[in-house]
């Protein structure tokens, strides 16, 4: 997945999302060690004080853990990543929820219209 | 992390006959930052990088360099690049990267070598012969090959193609030594933007806003480019 950075938000946030992304996906492998700060920096094209602020919120999530000689490894914790992977669908579906509200359809009627959905779909 | 300074100017002042190009400039930058000064043509930008590597004489106000004011010693650990080139057509690269091993104690020619390699550029070739964007790239590997505290680079990247400059800002992001700091002036905003810690905007030899990218992507909810525009239309 290639970095995609917008323009109209702060960078470090958007850097969060997609590392966090990318270890729901599995893109990441749990254990998996990630690439220097500069190096992740230069890979991103971003500022590697900016990328530095990001990893270390994520290892204040505990889900990058750093080693002080051998670097920064993703967590091995399953239970951590399926949390983060509930959390992320939680928010998905917030934003569908209102942008069907801004179509005219209650919460209920969003959901027939899914399930519908999903059953043509099967 | 410990922000230690490391240019400070107060009153800077620099006028040309009866102009003033850069006026009563109060300026403190720390260690560590890659900062982008940012104005349009004739805003004072070339005026500030001469003064605080010594090749101007401020008419008013002083600046200083880790606490020591503009002299042949602070020009020691100010690295710059300037907009037009001081160095001969008919050079071979490899003879001025002895030049500059001569010259300048700090330069480390393994690295420059690394990064002609990495730029696919032979240092057997002639100045002359090459493309205005290649010279460029010759300039800047001379200047980030030193070891020093701050790099003033003063539009590094115009003549480069993007594609390049994407290439040129890695390999500056992955080289510099992370104690030292970076100013350099352009008017490619958004292409440099994401490298950037933190930007100066100066019109009028004033400076009219210095502040973080990420301070002003939350607090306006555009980029640096989107404000630049803004601040700075006709």
């Amino acid at each position: 997945m290639p970095w995609d950075l917008l323009n109209d938000r702060p960078i470090y946030t958007q850097l969060l999302e997609q590392i966090k992304r990318r270890i729901v996906s599995g893109e990441y492998q749990a254990g998996e060690r990630l690439p220097s700060v500069r190096e992740y920096a230069a890979e991103a094209g971003v500022n590697p004080n900016t990328m530095q602020r990001a990893l270390a919120e994520l290892e204040r999530d505990g889900l990058v853990r750093a080693e002080r000689t051998t670097g920064r490894f993703i967590t091995e914790d399953e239970k951590l990543i399926q949390k983060l992977r509930e959390e992320l669908a939680k928010e998905q579906i917030e934003i569908f929820i209102q942008a069907m509200q801004a179509l005219g359809y209650s919460r209920t009627d969003s959901l027939e219209l899914v399930a519908s959905c999903c059953q043509k779909g099967e | 992390m410990e922000e230690r300074i490391l240019l400070e100017t107060k009153g800077l002042t620099k006028l040309y006959k009866n102009k003033v190009a850069l006026d009563q400039v109060d300026l403190s930058v720390t260690a560590g930052k890659i900062i982008g000064l940012l104005g349009s043509n004739g805003s004072g930008k070339t005026t500030l990088i001469k003064l605080l590597n010594g090749l101007l004489t401020p008419t008013a106000g002083e600046a200083k360099i880790l606490g020591q004011p503009i002299s042949a010693e602070t020009k020691k650990h100010v690295a710059y690049l300037p907009e037009r080139t001081y160095l001969k057509n008919n050079m071979k690269v490899e003879s001025m990267i002895r030049l500059f091993e001569d010259f300048y104690e700090d330069f480390n020619k393994e690295r420059a070598y690394e990064m002609l390699k990495h730029l696919n550029i032979n240092p057997k070739d002639c100045f002359k012969t090459m493309s205005k964007g290649t010279r460029e790239k010759v300039q800047l590997i001379l200047v980030m090959s030193r070891d020093a505290d701050l790099y003033l680079l003063d539009e590094p990247i115009g003549g480069v193609d993007p594609a390049g400059r994407d290439y040129i800002l890695n390999m500056i992001v992955s080289n510099y030594n992370p104690e030292a700091t970076i100013i350099l002036s352009t008017h490619l905003i958004s292409d440099i933007e994401n490298y950037l810690d933190e930007v100066i905007f100066i019109r009028d030899g004033r400076i009219i806003l210095q502040k973080t990218v990420e301070e002003i992507r939350e607090e306006e909810g555009k980029s640096v480019d989107g404000l630049f525009r803004e601040v700075y239309r006709c």
